[in-house]
């Protein structure tokens, strides 16, 4: 741990997005969308010398070239940070290269299939409706706090075998690692640390008392050379599936609202044509892609014609692909029965998102749901939207009315 | 008149998104990592041509060939 202060001084603020981008700054948070089209306008890659040296590539086709050429693009390290410290705690696949990445990718694969999704849906339905069942009467519900936030630690506590209850724990870690942990240092590795020390007391329990949990199925699994994971490999990837699982599911059933709320048309057809579910899901995905993550140049290239260079960090904005009129016409406009959707909101390449198929599922519970017994809502006037900074975007505060206006 | 469709999977580059099997069950099936495989031949039977265009449009990997025979 460095002796100097581990928080970095608040970022001046962005006068020239193309030349000087930053994606802390309060104005991307609140509605990076105009800033996107700006920096596409200028160029496929732009590059700030904030971050300690950054591109990020504006255009669909620069962010699937940067996906899939591993060869000079490392996934060591998956968050922009202010620092680049060389301790690091790696959280296989997502953190892997070529060639361990596929081994250790493919013990996590078989339990997220569409058909094992299946199986956990009914618990899931349940969770969303004691969770309505709590404010329903109220009239208004903070859905952030109150509901979408809870689906998916819930869902991933009952997948690994853990208390459902030790869902709020897990969200002060994530906090700590994707907003804080940008800027402070200490904030991350005691998130981290915490998170380790919770796991590594499951695992050993596991050890003389099995279970059937996910888990015990990563405890049970082997790596690429039929060795057993290690016990660090292990909670690693219980790491893994906790950030990237919680917070980026929270975000897309949280956007996915807040777009039903200002949008009474699509809301009253979903409700009308329920067939309309898978389409609408995922053009919500597309419109309101949560993740954005990273990589590291390892070796010059040039992407899309750019130069990239060694030492630089990547901003992967698959947000910012998904919202390229070359690919998508009417980017910006949500088309709830698109048909041609090739988005890129689970990444492209071989770390397409390990749960994409859980994220899909409870997004689409959490709207059928709510749908049903919610039908009509719109935002509280009284109420502010919040947006999360950083790597995943999604609402943190969506006040709600329930019904009509009077 | 349009000849009969066949498709195909490229195992190089699908990287398990299911949004064929989604979209056109009847034409994909998914293996134990849920990356997605033809159904038999390929071979798209009358009826489902639009389904397995429809697959082929929305896979982001750009991995499903269709072929005119």
């Amino acid at each position: 741990m460095s002796d100097t202060a581990s928080v970095m001084p608040e970022h001046p603020p962005v006068l020239d997005w193309i030349h000087d981008f930053d994606h802390t700054d309060p104005r991307w948070t609140e509605n990076p969308y105009p800033i996107w089209e700006e920096l596409r306008k200028a160029s496929p890659v732009v590059h700030t010398e904030r971050f300690l040296g950054c591109y990020m590539p504006t255009t669909y086709q620069a962010v699937r070239e940067i996906a899939h050429d591993t060869e000079h693009f490392s996934s060591r390290r998956v968050i922009v940070r202010d620092v680049r410290p060389e301790t690091m705690n790696p959280a296989p696949p997502i953190t892997s290269d070529p060639p361990v990445h596929k081994p250790a990718k493919q013990v996590l694969l078989p339990p997220f299939t569409p058909d094992a999704m299946k199986k956990l849906e009914p618990r899931v339905r349940a969770i969303c409706n004691e969770l309505i069942d709590e404010f329903i009467a109220d009239g208004k519900c903070d859905a952030a706090a109150r509901y979408t936030k809870h689906i998916p630690v819930r869902a991933i506590a009952h997948m690994l075998g853990i208390p459902e209850k030790d869902g709020e724990l897990f969200i002060e870690w994530i906090h700590g690692i994707l907003e804080l942990g940008i800027k402070d240092d200490n904030a991350l590795m005691a998130a981290v640390h915490e998170m380790s020390a919770y796991f590594a007391g499951h695992i050993e329990y596991r050890k003389t008392h099995p279970t059937d949990d996910l888990i015990s199925t990563l405890m049970k699994a082997t790596d690429g050379n039929g060795q057993p994971l290690s016990d660090q490999h292990v909670l690693g990837s219980l790491r893994l599936l906790l950030i990237a699982g919680i917070d980026t599911t929270w975000s897309a059933i949280g956007s996915s609202l807040w777009h039903l709320a200002r949008t009474p048309a699509d809301r009253k057809r979903l409700v009308a044509e329920p067939e309309l579910m898978p389409s609408a899901v995922e053009e919500l995905l597309r419109a309101y892609s949560p993740v954005t993550m990273a990589r590291e140049v390892m070796k010059e290239t040039t992407i899309s014609g750019c130069p990239v260079k060694p030492g630089n960090m990547v901003l992967l904005s698959f947000p910012a692909a998904n919202r390229d009129p070359a690919v998508f016409p009417d980017a910006d406009k949500v088309v709830i029965d698109r048909k041609e959707n090739r988005h890129a909101a689970f990444g492209l390449g071989i770390h397409r998102c390990v749960g994409s198929n859980l994220a899909r599922m409870e997004m689409t519970v959490a709207i059928e749901e709510w749908l049903k017994r919610i039908p009509d809502f719109r935002l509280d006037p009284a109420g502010k939207v919040t947006w999360s900074e950083g790597t995943v975007r999604g609402p943190r505060q969506l006040p709600m009315l329930f019904g009509r206006p009077a | 008149m349009a000849g009969k469709l066949k498709i195909h999977v490229d195992q190089d580059k699908c990287q398990g998104h299911a949004r064929c099997k989604s979209l056109a069950p009847e034409l994909f099936e998914l293996d134990e990592f849920g990356n997605a495989h033809e159904v038999g031949d390929g071979s798209v039977p009358a009826g489902l041509e639009d389904k397995a265009w429809l697959a082929q449009t929305n896979c982001p990997e750009i991995a499903i060939e269709v072929t005119e025979e």
